[in-house]
């Protein structure tokens, strides 16, 4: 196992997220801040409670997951694109370094930038919202578990694009209206019935619905359908970027 | 001991382009190995496929007697490479990318190490310079302080001094016989032929795709080039229209040509001079011109 080569990736990776503090952390907190002012405290104090939870309070899992799904995506899909584009990919394909340990270099990181940020924001927003965590363990695990696999998927696509505007392409029209449409700013069970079927296709509603879970008890649908949906995605990706790697697709000529 | 060993190998692409066409090539262990080529050639091709970064259509490539495919950690972990392009993280400072690249080969970190890498290239003032504020010539420095930051067995040099100052390609010849004196197999790319005649033990030539000659320096300069001797002679006498039939001399006003291929002919000079001497021909000058790689590559390349 080539420990110190995964290492250098994620080190790398890391001092880049540090050395760019103010696009890594200080824009999706402040993105994030302005979700709660205007959604939490301008409209929000006009809505009531949601589930017997403050709205504001309500908003807070809902806007961390849509931060950690966007972070995630981004941050590993620009972290394999970049060499593919600067042409720095070399040195990667041609150093003793196996594909999955490539991908725990690159993925790892994406998580641990969008770990960093979900906990910020909760941290931050703690400061100014009432917020209950009644299972942090689970809270926790949740927070890693969404990391790791949209930063998979975010590297699937870095992967695949060979221009920046693809880069954009899936977060922007498919994982963005996917979030918003999945509970992120209410409850499945406030929509007319039609859509509320009509959302238990969307993946992400199960994602936010046990994430607030974790926070305040109360879930859209059953958590361990919810804990097996993830699960299902992340297989779903280490499968399909074994096969990138497998066939050099994107990669190698 | 044989460091790079290829056997038949071929490289064919999606729209049917043949990059190689069943390449055997073998490099000794310590040898400074020069592939000589026109654009497109199939040069870079071929060190892609060795160092794992394009696939292979079909053969076999093997490093110190290990497939590159199946036992890609040990062979990639001897081979540093530059490539043709400068490619470089331009935000990174030198000495950091050194260090990713020493981590990347699962190196145990020496800063020691790399501070000599600096040194020998004449980088150890710009070691904490973020890598875009370098010139190019710097640049490529770096790239090859990076392939040589895991103590490689085998360096390649993809065009190495492409678009380099002649001060720099000088220092970087030096370097890279320093290198060989430390049991480093060196093999390079080049479109200089005056590098590969100044640093090569061995030169291969290709084009579109196939080798059509790899050899030994000297011995290709003698093998394939022309020995051409210019007498220049004094006075004329009337056994000379004698001698120019018998040798197939060219003459140039008081000039003598002779030219000696050892592909076609047995060398004549001796008995030419004797020739001339016997007749009392008067002889101011004697030159002698060896063709040089440049025309033996050019006559091959352009068949």
């Amino acid at each position: 196992m080539n420990l110190r080569g995964i290492f250098a990736i994620y080190h790398f990776e890391m001092s880049r997220m540090f050395r760019t503090v103010s696009q890594s952390i200080a824009s999706p907190v402040l993105s994030t801040a302005l979700y709660f002012i205007v959604f939490g405290s301008a409209i929000g104090s006009k809505i009531g409670n949601i589930d017997g939870v403050n709205y504001t309070s309500f908003l807070v899992p809902g806007l961390i997951m849509l931060t950690i799904l966007n972070q995630s995506v981004s941050n590993a899909s620009f972290g394999i694109y970049f060499p593919k584009f600067s042409g720095t990919i070399y040195e990667i394909l041609s150093a003793p370094i196996s594909p999955i340990e490539i991908t725990c270099g690159y993925v790892l990181a994406a998580a641990s930038k969008s770990v960093l940020v979900g906990l910020i924001i909760l941290i931050t927003s703690a400061f100014f919202i009432e917020i209950t965590i009644l299972h942090p363990f689970w809270m926790l695990l949740f927070l890693i578990l969404m990391s790791i696999t949209f930063s998979l998927f975010g590297f699937i696509i870095g992967i695949w694009a060979n221009d920046f505007q693809k880069i954009q392409l899936i977060p922007s029209f498919i994982l963005t209206p996917l979030t918003f449409l999945g509970g992120s700013f209410y409850s499945i069970s406030m929509l007319p019935d039609f859509w509320q079927k009509l959302s238990y296709v969307n993946p992400i509603v199960y994602l936010i619905s046990s994430f607030r879970w974790s926070f305040y008890g109360n879930s859209d649908v059953n958590v361990v359908v919810s804990i097996s949906a993830t699960f299902f995605f992340l297989v779903l990706c280490m499968v399909f970027v074994s096969w990138i790697f497998k066939t050099g697709y994107k990669i190698k000529t | 001991m044989i460091a790079i060993d290829i056997k038949n190998l071929n490289k064919s692409y999606e729209n049917g382009l043949k990059a190689l066409k069943n390449i055997n090539l073998s490099v000794r262990s310590g040898e400074i190995f020069a592939l000589l080529g026109p654009n497109g050639a199939g040069k870079s091709t071929l060190i892609n496929i060795i160092c794992g970064i394009s696939k292979k259509t079909s053969g076999k490539v093997t490093i110190f007697g290990k497939d590159n495919i199946l036992d890609y950690k040990f062979t990639r972990s001897k081979i540093g490479l530059v490539p043709q392009e400068i490619a470089t993280d331009s935000f990174e400072k030198v000495i950091n990318t050194l260090k990713f690249s020493r981590g990347l080969f699962n190196k145990v970190p020496s800063y020691e190490y790399l501070s000599f890498i600096l040194k020998s290239l004449n980088l150890v003032t710009k070691k904490n310079n973020q890598i875009r504020t370098l010139s190019g010539g710097m640049k490529r420095r770096v790239m090859i302080a990076k392939a040589l930051s895991h103590e490689p067995k085998i360096l390649f040099l993809d065009e190495p001094t492409a678009g380099v100052d002649v001060n720099l390609r000088k220092t970087l010849w030096n370097f890279l016989n320093k290198l060989k004196k430390n049991g480093v197999t060196i093999f390079l790319t080049t479109h200089y032929i005056e590098e590969a005649e100044n640093i090569a033990d061995r030169i291969g030539i290709i084009n579109n795709g196939e080798i059509l000659i790899t050899e030994n320096k000297k011995k290709l300069i003698e093998k394939l080039g022309e020995k051409k001797i210019i007498i220049t002679i004094n006075s004329s006498h009337n056994k000379l229209s004698y001698i120019t039939k018998k040798y197939q001399l060219k003459k140039n006003k008081n000039k003598l040509s002779y030219i000696y291929n050892s592909k076609k002919n047995i060398d004549l000079s001796a008995s030419l001079l004797s020739d001339l001497v016997k007749s009392s021909v008067k002889i101011d000058d004697i030159e002698i011109e060896k063709s040089n790689l440049e025309e033996i590559f050019l006559n091959m390349v352009e068949k």
